[in-house]
């Protein structure tokens, strides 16, 4: 078998392919457009208070259901806020819901996974909860838990990673299952490595690169699912402003005002759509079986 | 010669579908220290299972030994704690294996990877144990070493990184180097130059070195002692110069028959009919019986002991070792 074959099996992130990987990535349409896309509206988030002066909480009863305008950009809502500013008040609880659930949902799936493949009697109990897990839709499963734990920002994270991490750690197991077989994992074993330093040194680097690809999904889905769950009621509660419940609070008056609604939702459609785009070049450059015609 | 490490009726078993099923069976033979062993046989005849066993790298749960020993430094290797093990992995016992290709971690240097037994086992410095990497590589006569050291496994060809796995295998001069197959995967030339390299290290290290393989010629030119492994069972077990020839076995017989003549090619290479019998095939008295062109009704009768014709030959098959009988 050819060191290629090997990484095409195994999801390999060889230092080799690294550069070139980078380079393919650099060129890739759709990642470009998608990386320009996320990086902006992570900008807006960050630097929300240089952008504008006024308080995301301020109602200004005068000033209510302003369509958009020089004074409102994106107008007003039933309190007189200003949509402009909340939704970049919103992007910043929005996306980092989105990024903390990501990255949470990388490490528990990349631990679970590679824990599933080295250890014989853990795997059928681990997978058997990430089964059960699954089983359950997304947001059902999210609904449970932000219901038991309260509404709150934290708790719509560790709904959310709850729902997304089997599907990351049945990805990562797969691809440690190829890797823990290979001839170097043996010759670590006989060099006279811990099982702890074979899993975190030789097992991971070479298996993480599809959930790199999940976890970029699971960014845009992290948002998306805040959007839900906070319409639904039971994500981020009020006033504080995510990109969910500033649609949730709109929807009574779509009729009348639908720059409430709007707004937001196209927050959350670029962040999705840029994400996508990022996980699709990912995804491109990754997958050697794609790749090899690049 | 002492023994350095003493297998003693080994027997392995895999889990299979319909229970246990046995791979290696009464296996015993000594490795003297600093002495040269190999073990041939056809796939599937038990060589690279006894190996792993001497490490203990089966994966856990799927297999078992029901009995037998492998003693190296009064350590029962089969039965010691894993930690025990882990020290003697890789310091005192070292392996290389068949496929360069996957044996080195693609996401690692050589360098990385050479340090890891030596500062696992050795506890060197870093900057100590990059300097012993290049020695070490340069040892196995890779050409321009304080170079290739930082260089990724994808960079080197496959006769490299065979070398550089020799280099990781000796990083920690083991007392006994296990050699899986190493040439299977190269190409004739660097199979000579390998072979070499592992014959003047063995001299220079004072290691002892099991060699496996299946290629008559690779042993003839490596071992000073020869077992021959067939179904699982030690069949014969002699010094390469008698085994070559004076075979005693059948099988064995049969193995140098099928190996093509220098000169004069014949037309048509002798084949051993018949094929290896699945380990759990019930098979009556000699599991070599039914590819027997020499078989006796003794031979259904009971299975063969391995028996000592000489002081230095083991012989499994009855009529053949009887006291008087010439091959």
């Amino acid at each position: 078998m050819t060191d290629l074959a090997v990484g095409a099996v195994a999801g390999t992130l060889a230092p080799r392919r690294q550069f070139v990987l980078l380079r393919r990535l650099a060129a890739h349409r759709s990642f470009q457009i998608g990386l320009v896309l996320v990086v902006l509206l992570g900008l807006a988030a960050i630097f929300a208070p240089l952008l504008t002066s006024v308080d995301p909480s301020a109602m200004k009863v005068r000033f209510r259901f302003r369509p958009p305008s020089a004074a409102f950009p994106f107008g007003t809502d039933n309190f007189g806020r200003d949509i402009f500013t909340r939704v970049l008040y919103g992007a910043r609880v929005s996306l980092w819901i989105g990024l903390v659930v990501a990255v949470s949902t990388g490490i528990l799936g990349a631990a679970i996974g590679i824990l599933a493949a080295q250890f014989h009697r853990l795997d059928s109990i681990l997978m058997r909860c990430m089964d059960a897990l699954m089983s359950f839709p997304a947001i059902l499963l999210a609904l449970g838990v932000t219901a038991a734990l309260g509404p709150r920002m934290e708790s719509v994270i560790v709904a959310l990673t709850v729902a997304y991490v089997p599907a990351g750690a049945r990805i990562v197991r797969a691809s440690a299952l190829v890797v823990r077989e290979l001839d170097y994992i043996a010759a670590a074993r006989i060099a006279g490595a811990s099982n702890a330093r074979i899993m975190i040194r030789h097992m991971l680097p070479n298996s993480v690169s599809p959930l790199l690809v999940h976890v970029t999904f699971v960014f845009a889905y992290a948002i998306l699912a805040e959007a839900a769950l906070s319409f639904l009621g039971v994500g981020v509660p009020p006033p504080t402003a995510s990109w969910g419940n500033i649609i949730a609070e709109g929807r009574d008056y779509a009729t009348e005002a639908w720059w409430v609604m709007l707004f937001p939702g196209l927050g959350i459609t670029l962040s999705a759509l840029g994400l996508n785009l990022v996980g699709d070049g990912l995804r491109d450059v990754l997958d050697p079986r794609l790749s090899w015609r690049g | 010669m002492s023994a350095l490490v003493s297998i003693d009726k080994l027997a392995v078993q895999f889990r299979g579908d319909r229970g246990w099923v046995s791979a290696v069976e009464d296996v015993s033979f000594d490795i003297g220290e600093g002495e040269c062993v190999g073990v041939v046989g056809e796939s599937g005849s038990g060589k690279s299972v006894t190996a792993l066993s001497m490490l203990r790298l089966h994966p856990r749960g799927t297999a078992r030994f029901p009995s037998g020993s492998i003693v190296y430094a009064g350590l029962d290797l089969l039965h010691a704690p894993e930690r025990d093990l882990r020290a003697v992995r890789g310091r005192d016992i070292a392996m290389v294996f068949q496929d360069p290709m996957s044996s080195l971690n693609p996401v690692l240097t050589i360098c990385d990877q050479i340090c890891e037994p030596l500062r696992l086992h050795q506890g060197l410095s870093k900057a100590a144990a990059r300097r012993r990497a290049i020695e070490l590589l340069d040892l196995v006569r890779i050409a321009d070493a304080a170079r290739r050291v930082d260089e990724y496994p994808h960079r080197l060809s496959g006769g490299m990184r065979q070398r550089a796995m020799i280099a990781i295998a000796i990083a920690c001069r083991p007392r006994l180097l296990i050699a899986d197959e190493p040439t299977t995967a190269l190409d004739v030339t660097i199979q000579a130059q390998i072979l070499e390299l592992l014959r003047d290290l063995r001299a220079e290290l004072g290691m002892a070195v099991l060699l496996i393989s299946h290629d008559l010629g690779v042993i003839a030119e490596f071992a000073r002692r020869v077992v021959v492994m067939y179904a699982g069972r030690i069949v014969e077990d002699a010094p390469v110069d008698v085994l070559f020839n004076a075979p005693r076995h059948p099988y064995t017989e049969g193995l140098m028959a099928s190996m093509p003549p220098l000169e004069g090619g014949a037309d048509r290479l002798y084949a051993i009919p018949g094929r290896i019998p699945d380990p759990d095939e019930p098979i009556p008295g000699c599991r070599f019986g039914p590819r027997c062109a020499h078989l006796e009704p003794v031979c259904r009768a009971s299975a063969p002991e391995l028996v000592a014709i000489s002081e230095t030959h083991r012989v499994r098959c009855t009529p053949r070792a009887r006291p008087g009988v010439l091959a």
